[in-house]
């Protein structure tokens, strides 16, 4: 290979490896974490019409002894799901948390999270550009916000 | 940094369960200290995870998470010995960085 054709190809290599990580070096969502109300928190989020779904699996306790640290796992079933988003409606700001998957992730998740008080915890499934939801009552015995 | 992270990660039938702990104090900003100051914000926003050096999840995070973030994903297409890293960057701009290999 002559050095100009490789250092072309070089170029145009390093330029598409660093695309992605340019597009990805994200933007942290202000005003959706910052937002107090659970559907203003959606609409940040650009979740429109979510629909219920018997696909999402949401395991977290019934009761939680201590709300400093709920344990919560979110599987989506849902084929090509592109993004977890998990909200606590009753806490100062709704917005947790949300995952954006890539690549070769399953979507499944487990994570620990602060509840101030008892309130339903909401996934928020993005799949194929569409929006699905389920939710799941969480009895919180001790706040955890402080 | 690395001692800031801890990582797991094992294949099981096919697929990679990983596992983090990470430390930090992830304060909400709403916390009072025992002289009545607010404690200010310190949490992490952003969470890039890599397999082999691509990126396959990112999160954003914001103060709901609890102290010492503990977080489990899992990878469909990871082989053993491939290297997973996780990075994270707080609202400081902080950041703190971790790495396994499969197993």
């Amino acid at each position: 290979m002559h050095r100009r054709q490789f250092l072309t190809w070089t170029g145009a290599f390093i330029a598409l490896a660093a695309l992605p990580i340019k597009a990805w070096s994200a933007v942290w969502n202000t005003p959706a974490f910052q937002s107090s109300k659970l559907d203003e928190a959606m609409h940040l989020l650009g979740v429109a019409k979510p629909m219920p779904s018997d696909k999402i699996v949401m395991t977290a306790p019934d009761k939680a002894e201590n709300g400093a640290v709920v344990q919560v796992q979110v599987r989506s079933h849902l084929a090509n799901t592109q993004s977890i988003a998990i909200l606590v409606e009753k806490n100062p700001t709704a917005l947790i948390a949300q995952f954006d998957f890539v690549s070769g992730v399953v979507p499944d998740v487990i994570t620990r999270i602060k509840m101030a008080e008892t309130s339903d915890v909401t996934a928020v499934i993005q799949a194929d550009g569409q929006y699905f939801f389920s939710k799941k009552l969480v009895e919180v015995m001790e706040n955890g916000c402080g | 940094m690395a001692d800031n992270i801890k990582m797991r990660a094992q294949l099981k039938n096919g697929v990679t369960e990983v596992k983090v702990l990470m430390s930090h104090p992830m304060e909400t900003g709403r916390r009072k200290s025992d002289f009545g100051d607010t404690i200010p914000a310190n949490f992490i926003q952003l969470v890039t995870v890599y397999l082999n050096q691509q990126v396959v999840m990112q999160a954003q995070w914001g103060t709901g998470i609890s102290k010492n973030p503990y977080l489990t994903f899992y990878l469909a297409q990871a082989k053993q010995g491939d290297v997973i890293k996780l990075e994270w960057q707080d609202n400081h701009g902080k950041r703190g960085e971790g790495e396994v290999s499969v197993s």
